[in-house]
Protein backbone atom coordinates (compact mmCIF):
# COMPACT_ATOMS: atom_id res chain seq x y z
CA UNK A 1 0.00 0.00 0.00
CA UNK A 2 1.80 3.54 -1.31
CA UNK A 3 1.96 6.54 1.11
CA UNK A 4 2.74 9.85 0.25
CA UNK A 5 4.20 11.50 2.74
CA UNK A 6 4.86 15.25 2.71
CA UNK A 7 7.92 17.43 4.06
CA UNK A 8 6.96 20.60 5.48
CA UNK A 9 7.64 23.45 7.84
CA UNK A 10 6.22 27.03 7.19
CA UNK A 11 9.67 28.51 7.50
CA UNK A 12 12.36 28.12 4.92
CA UNK A 13 15.94 27.01 5.27
CA UNK A 14 15.41 24.71 8.37
CA UNK A 15 16.12 21.53 6.01
CA UNK A 16 12.90 20.22 4.23
CA UNK A 17 15.11 19.13 1.11
CA UNK A 18 18.02 17.37 2.90
CA UNK A 19 15.62 15.48 5.11
CA UNK A 20 13.56 14.62 1.42
CA UNK A 21 16.45 13.08 -0.09
CA UNK A 22 17.99 11.41 3.48
CA UNK A 23 14.64 9.94 3.97
CA UNK A 24 14.17 8.96 -0.15
CA UNK A 25 17.49 7.59 0.56
CA UNK A 26 17.29 5.70 3.74
CA UNK A 27 13.83 4.15 2.92
CA UNK A 28 15.05 3.20 -0.66
CA UNK A 29 18.00 1.04 0.80
CA UNK A 30 15.52 -0.97 3.06
CA UNK A 31 14.45 -1.94 -0.38
CA UNK A 32 11.14 0.43 -0.58
CA UNK A 33 10.20 1.58 -3.74
CA UNK A 34 10.69 5.07 -3.30
CA UNK A 35 10.25 9.09 -5.61
CA UNK A 36 10.88 11.60 -4.29
CA UNK A 37 8.84 15.34 -5.92
CA UNK A 38 10.13 18.26 -5.77
CA UNK A 39 7.17 20.79 -5.13
CA UNK A 40 9.01 24.29 -5.05
CA UNK A 41 7.93 25.28 -8.46
CA UNK A 42 10.32 28.40 -9.95
CA UNK A 43 13.23 27.55 -7.13
CA UNK A 44 13.56 23.82 -7.35
CA UNK A 45 16.61 22.79 -5.78
CA UNK A 46 15.76 18.62 -5.02
CA UNK A 47 17.45 17.60 -8.50
CA UNK A 48 20.68 19.45 -6.90
CA UNK A 49 20.76 17.69 -3.72
CA UNK A 50 20.32 14.69 -4.99
CA UNK A 51 23.10 15.18 -8.08
CA UNK A 52 20.50 14.65 -10.74
CA UNK A 53 20.43 18.57 -11.78
CA UNK A 54 22.41 17.58 -15.32
CA UNK A 55 19.76 15.12 -15.74
CA UNK A 56 16.70 16.82 -15.98
CA UNK A 57 14.47 17.05 -19.56
CA UNK A 58 10.73 16.68 -17.86
CA UNK A 59 9.05 18.17 -15.01
CA UNK A 60 6.05 18.02 -12.52
CA UNK A 61 4.10 20.60 -14.58
CA UNK A 62 5.16 18.91 -17.75
CA UNK A 63 3.32 15.95 -16.42
CA UNK A 64 0.49 17.82 -15.06
CA UNK A 65 -0.21 19.72 -18.12
CA UNK A 66 0.26 16.74 -19.82
CA UNK A 67 3.07 17.83 -22.34
CA UNK A 68 5.13 14.56 -20.88
CA UNK A 69 4.62 11.16 -19.88
CA UNK A 70 5.30 10.56 -15.92
CA UNK A 71 7.77 7.63 -16.85
CA UNK A 72 9.31 10.14 -19.53
CA UNK A 73 9.71 13.16 -15.95
CA UNK A 74 11.17 10.41 -13.38
CA UNK A 75 14.96 10.33 -13.24
CA UNK A 76 16.28 7.42 -11.62
CA UNK A 77 18.77 7.71 -9.47
CA UNK A 78 22.35 6.14 -10.19
CA UNK A 79 23.60 5.21 -6.85
CA UNK A 80 20.40 3.58 -5.62
CA UNK A 81 18.28 0.96 -7.58
CA UNK A 82 15.00 1.74 -5.85
CA UNK A 83 14.86 5.64 -5.59
CA UNK A 84 13.81 7.97 -8.51
CA UNK A 85 13.05 11.60 -8.18
CA UNK A 86 9.99 13.87 -10.16
CA UNK A 87 12.06 17.43 -10.47
CA UNK A 88 10.16 20.55 -9.91
CA UNK A 89 9.94 22.92 -12.93
CA UNK A 90 12.19 25.94 -12.97
CA UNK A 91 10.97 28.56 -15.60
CA UNK A 92 7.03 28.16 -14.43
CA UNK A 93 5.33 29.57 -11.62
CA UNK A 94 3.27 27.88 -9.00
CA UNK A 95 0.04 28.51 -10.35
CA UNK A 96 0.46 26.26 -13.01
CA UNK A 97 -0.03 23.44 -10.20
CA UNK A 98 -3.72 22.95 -10.28
CA UNK A 99 -5.50 20.43 -7.70
CA UNK A 100 -6.95 18.12 -10.64
CA UNK A 101 -3.60 17.93 -12.39
CA UNK A 102 -1.54 17.51 -9.02
CA UNK A 103 -4.00 14.96 -7.77
CA UNK A 104 -3.85 12.59 -11.33
CA UNK A 105 0.18 12.72 -10.91
CA UNK A 106 0.09 11.77 -7.50
CA UNK A 107 -2.55 8.90 -7.93
CA UNK A 108 0.01 7.72 -11.00
CA UNK A 109 2.58 7.91 -8.70
CA UNK A 110 0.80 5.79 -5.51
CA UNK A 111 0.21 2.92 -8.24
CA UNK A 112 4.07 2.51 -9.08
CA UNK A 113 5.76 3.19 -5.69
CA UNK A 114 5.58 2.50 -2.58
CA UNK A 115 6.31 5.78 -1.09
CA UNK A 116 5.76 8.95 -2.51
CA UNK A 117 7.30 11.63 -0.67
CA UNK A 118 6.79 15.64 -1.47
CA UNK A 119 9.48 18.37 -0.90
CA UNK A 120 7.19 21.20 -0.10
CA UNK A 121 8.54 24.70 -0.73
CA UNK A 122 8.53 27.59 2.35
CA UNK A 123 5.52 29.36 2.93
CA UNK A 124 1.77 28.54 2.85
CA UNK A 125 0.67 29.51 -0.41
CA UNK A 126 -0.04 27.47 -3.27
CA UNK A 127 2.82 25.61 -3.83
CA UNK A 128 2.85 24.26 -0.35
CA UNK A 129 -0.93 23.20 -0.03
CA UNK A 130 -0.60 21.33 -3.17
CA UNK A 131 2.62 19.72 -1.86
CA UNK A 132 0.46 18.89 1.54
CA UNK A 133 -2.93 18.02 -0.34
CA UNK A 134 -2.84 14.59 -0.81
CA UNK A 135 -0.25 13.37 2.08
CA UNK A 136 -1.50 10.19 3.96
CA UNK A 137 1.32 11.38 6.45
CA UNK A 138 3.62 14.75 7.16
CA UNK A 139 7.49 15.17 8.55
CA UNK A 140 7.47 18.81 10.10
CA UNK A 141 10.85 19.66 9.98
CA UNK A 142 11.52 22.04 12.74
CA UNK A 143 14.25 23.79 14.24
CA UNK A 144 14.75 24.74 17.86
CA UNK A 145 13.77 28.08 17.58
CA UNK A 146 11.36 30.20 18.03
CA UNK A 147 9.98 31.40 14.23
CA UNK A 148 10.59 27.86 13.40
CA UNK A 149 8.70 26.06 15.57
CA UNK A 150 5.40 29.07 15.36
CA UNK A 151 5.42 28.22 11.49
CA UNK A 152 5.66 24.94 12.41
CA UNK A 153 2.32 25.26 14.19
CA UNK A 154 0.75 27.01 11.36
CA UNK A 155 1.29 24.09 9.09
CA UNK A 156 0.24 21.68 11.60
CA UNK A 157 -3.15 23.31 11.73
CA UNK A 158 -3.55 23.28 7.28
CA UNK A 159 -2.35 19.82 7.54
CA UNK A 160 -5.25 19.49 10.16
CA UNK A 161 -7.71 21.44 7.88
CA UNK A 162 -6.74 21.32 4.20
CA UNK A 163 -5.72 17.85 3.45
CA UNK A 164 -7.95 15.65 1.36
CA UNK A 165 -7.69 13.35 4.26
CA UNK A 166 -9.04 16.13 6.73
CA UNK A 167 -11.82 17.24 4.65
CA UNK A 168 -12.77 13.37 4.77
CA UNK A 169 -12.68 13.54 8.64
CA UNK A 170 -9.54 11.27 8.65
CA UNK A 171 -5.71 12.29 9.76
CA UNK A 172 -2.87 13.19 8.25
CA UNK A 173 -0.53 11.54 10.72
CA UNK A 174 1.97 13.84 11.46
CA UNK A 175 5.62 13.61 13.25
CA UNK A 176 8.26 16.66 14.21
CA UNK A 177 11.69 16.18 12.75
CA UNK A 178 14.03 18.81 14.84
CA UNK A 179 17.09 19.58 12.67
CA UNK A 180 19.83 21.80 13.45
CA UNK A 181 19.69 20.33 17.34
CA UNK A 182 22.95 21.99 18.94
CA UNK A 183 23.46 20.04 22.07
CA UNK A 184 25.79 22.46 23.12
CA UNK A 185 23.83 25.41 22.83
CA UNK A 186 20.97 23.40 24.64
CA UNK A 187 22.83 22.58 27.33
CA UNK A 188 23.68 25.63 28.00
CA UNK A 189 19.97 26.96 27.88
CA UNK A 190 20.11 28.83 24.67
CA UNK A 191 17.96 26.54 22.82
CA UNK A 192 14.37 25.43 23.09
CA UNK A 193 14.74 22.26 24.72
CA UNK A 194 13.60 18.68 22.37
CA UNK A 195 10.16 18.97 25.43
CA UNK A 196 9.32 22.53 25.11
CA UNK A 197 9.04 21.59 21.09
CA UNK A 198 6.94 19.05 21.59
CA UNK A 199 4.94 20.06 24.41
CA UNK A 200 4.37 22.78 22.43
CA UNK A 201 3.47 21.49 18.65
CA UNK A 202 1.75 18.59 20.31
CA UNK A 203 2.95 16.04 18.02
CA UNK A 204 5.12 13.13 18.21
CA UNK A 205 8.61 13.16 17.82
CA UNK A 206 10.35 11.03 14.35
CA UNK A 207 13.89 11.81 15.40
CA UNK A 208 16.58 14.84 16.32
CA UNK A 209 19.24 15.57 13.82
CA UNK A 210 22.16 17.16 15.26
CA UNK A 211 23.74 20.14 13.40
CA UNK A 212 26.93 19.00 11.45
CA UNK A 213 29.24 19.83 8.68
CA UNK A 214 28.20 16.34 6.95
CA UNK A 215 24.46 17.59 5.91
CA UNK A 216 26.40 20.68 4.11
CA UNK A 217 29.10 18.55 2.75
CA UNK A 218 26.41 15.95 1.45
CA UNK A 219 24.70 18.98 -0.63
CA UNK A 220 27.69 20.18 -1.80
CA UNK A 221 28.47 16.85 -3.80
CA UNK A 222 24.76 16.18 -4.28
CA UNK A 223 24.55 13.15 -2.55
CA UNK A 224 21.83 12.44 0.40
CA UNK A 225 23.40 12.83 3.60
CA UNK A 226 22.23 8.92 4.21
CA UNK A 227 24.40 7.85 1.61
CA UNK A 228 27.34 10.04 1.95
CA UNK A 229 28.22 9.40 5.52
CA UNK A 230 26.29 6.65 6.37
CA UNK A 231 27.89 6.20 9.85
CA UNK A 232 27.74 10.11 10.81
CA UNK A 233 25.24 11.14 13.45
CA UNK A 234 22.87 12.62 11.12
CA UNK A 235 23.07 9.98 8.57
CA UNK A 236 22.04 7.28 11.84
CA UNK A 237 19.77 10.02 12.66
CA UNK A 238 17.81 9.82 9.43
CA UNK A 239 17.93 6.19 9.04
CA UNK A 240 16.35 5.52 12.35
CA UNK A 241 14.04 7.90 11.53
CA UNK A 242 13.00 6.24 8.46
CA UNK A 243 12.72 2.97 10.69
CA UNK A 244 10.52 4.93 12.76
CA UNK A 245 8.58 5.80 9.55
CA UNK A 246 7.76 2.17 8.79
CA UNK A 247 6.36 1.13 11.95
CA UNK A 248 10.07 0.04 13.45
CA UNK A 249 10.41 0.88 17.20
CA UNK A 250 13.86 2.47 18.00
CA UNK A 251 14.99 4.08 20.64
CA UNK A 252 15.22 7.75 20.15
CA UNK A 253 19.01 9.28 20.11
CA UNK A 254 19.46 12.38 21.90
CA UNK A 255 22.48 14.06 20.11
CA UNK A 256 24.73 14.84 23.40
CA UNK A 257 27.45 17.29 23.60
CA UNK A 258 30.88 16.63 21.96
CA UNK A 259 33.41 16.79 24.41
CA UNK A 260 36.58 18.62 23.31
CA UNK A 261 40.04 17.02 24.11
CA UNK A 262 40.74 19.55 27.32
CA UNK A 263 37.21 18.55 28.91
CA UNK A 264 37.83 15.12 28.34
CA UNK A 265 40.96 15.46 29.82
CA UNK A 266 39.43 17.47 32.62
CA UNK A 267 36.94 15.14 33.84
CA UNK A 268 39.10 12.21 33.17
CA UNK A 269 41.36 13.72 35.72
CA UNK A 270 38.45 14.79 38.43
CA UNK A 271 37.20 11.04 38.59
CA UNK B 1 33.04 38.58 21.90
CA UNK B 2 33.54 40.87 24.81
CA UNK B 3 29.94 40.38 26.02
CA UNK B 4 30.41 36.39 26.00
CA UNK B 5 33.36 36.94 27.76
CA UNK B 6 31.69 39.00 30.21
CA UNK B 7 28.95 36.54 31.08
CA UNK B 8 31.53 34.01 31.53
CA UNK B 9 33.56 35.97 34.30
CA UNK B 10 30.54 36.25 36.26
CA UNK B 11 29.66 33.48 35.65
CA UNK B 12 26.06 34.97 34.43
CA UNK B 13 24.15 31.79 32.61
CA UNK B 14 21.33 34.00 31.32
CA UNK B 15 19.20 31.27 29.59
CA UNK B 16 17.22 32.34 27.19
CA UNK B 17 15.35 29.15 26.00
CA UNK B 18 12.82 29.69 28.67
CA UNK B 19 11.89 32.79 27.54
CA UNK B 20 11.31 32.05 23.87
CA UNK B 21 9.11 28.95 25.31
CA UNK B 22 7.18 31.43 27.58
CA UNK B 23 6.68 33.20 24.50
CA UNK B 24 5.61 31.25 22.21
CA UNK B 25 2.80 29.83 24.62
CA UNK B 26 1.22 33.08 24.61
CA UNK B 27 1.19 33.32 20.59
CA UNK B 28 0.19 30.11 20.11
CA UNK B 29 -2.53 30.03 21.94
CA UNK B 30 -4.05 33.43 20.78
CA UNK B 31 -3.05 32.55 17.22
CA UNK B 32 -4.86 29.21 17.63
CA UNK B 33 -8.33 30.98 18.52
CA UNK B 34 -8.18 32.50 15.30
CA UNK B 35 -7.67 29.67 12.76
CA UNK B 36 -10.70 28.82 10.95
CA UNK B 37 -12.29 31.89 12.02
CA UNK B 38 -13.83 34.15 9.17
CA UNK B 39 -11.68 37.07 8.51
CA UNK B 40 -14.25 39.18 11.59
CA UNK B 41 -12.51 43.11 10.31
CA UNK B 42 -13.43 42.13 6.88
CA UNK B 43 -17.03 41.01 7.17
CA UNK B 44 -17.76 44.00 9.68
CA UNK B 45 -16.48 46.47 6.84
CA UNK B 46 -18.61 45.14 4.42
CA UNK B 47 -21.32 44.94 6.50
CA UNK B 48 -21.26 48.52 7.47
CA UNK B 49 -20.74 49.76 3.95
CA UNK B 50 -24.39 47.73 3.40
CA UNK B 51 -26.05 49.85 5.52
CA UNK B 52 -24.39 53.08 5.23
CA UNK B 53 -24.53 53.20 1.68
CA UNK B 54 -28.09 52.59 1.74
CA UNK B 55 -28.40 56.30 2.66
CA UNK B 56 -25.28 58.09 1.47
CA UNK B 57 -23.14 57.71 -1.29
CA UNK B 58 -19.59 56.53 -0.35
CA UNK B 59 -16.51 55.58 -2.01
CA UNK B 60 -15.74 52.58 -0.72
CA UNK B 61 -11.69 52.41 -0.54
CA UNK B 62 -12.87 55.04 1.85
CA UNK B 63 -14.09 53.00 4.56
CA UNK B 64 -11.55 51.91 7.38
CA UNK B 65 -12.33 49.61 10.04
CA UNK B 66 -9.58 49.29 12.57
CA UNK B 67 -9.55 46.93 16.05
CA UNK B 68 -6.96 47.76 18.35
CA UNK B 69 -6.59 45.45 21.33
CA UNK B 70 -5.74 46.33 24.75
CA UNK B 71 -5.15 44.07 27.75
CA UNK B 72 -8.93 45.27 29.19
CA UNK B 73 -10.94 46.23 26.18
CA UNK B 74 -9.94 46.30 22.91
CA UNK B 75 -11.67 49.30 20.78
CA UNK B 76 -13.44 48.97 17.13
CA UNK B 77 -12.47 52.44 15.06
CA UNK B 78 -14.66 53.03 11.91
CA UNK B 79 -13.47 55.79 9.38
CA UNK B 80 -15.65 56.72 6.89
CA UNK B 81 -15.42 59.60 4.58
CA UNK B 82 -18.21 61.44 3.73
CA UNK B 83 -18.18 63.26 0.67
CA UNK B 84 -18.88 67.10 1.46
CA UNK B 85 -21.56 67.54 -1.29
CA UNK B 86 -23.17 64.91 0.19
CA UNK B 87 -26.05 67.83 2.04
CA UNK B 88 -26.36 69.33 -1.04
CA UNK B 89 -27.15 66.52 -3.48
CA UNK B 90 -29.72 65.28 -0.70
CA UNK B 91 -31.47 68.78 -1.08
CA UNK B 92 -31.12 68.56 -4.44
CA UNK B 93 -33.13 65.29 -4.56
CA UNK B 94 -35.48 66.86 -2.06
Amino acid sequence: MAKVLVVTSGKGGVGKTTTTAALGAALAQRGDKVVVVDFDVGLRNLDLVMGAERRVVFDLINVVQGVAKLPQALIKDKRLENLWLLPASQTRDKDALTEEGVGKVIADLRSRFDWVICDSPAGIERGASMAMRFADEAVIVTNPEVSSVRDSDRIIGMLDSKTVRAEKGERVEKHILITRYDPSRAARGEMLTIDDILEILATPLLGIIPESQDVLRASNVGTPVTLSNAEGAPARAYIDAARRLCGETVAMQVPAERKGFMDRLLRRRAA
Amino acid sequence: MSMGLLRLLRGNKASSAPVARERLQILLAHERGLRGQPDLLGVLREEILAVVSRHVTLDPTKVIVRLERGDEVSTLEVDIEVPNDFERKKAAVA
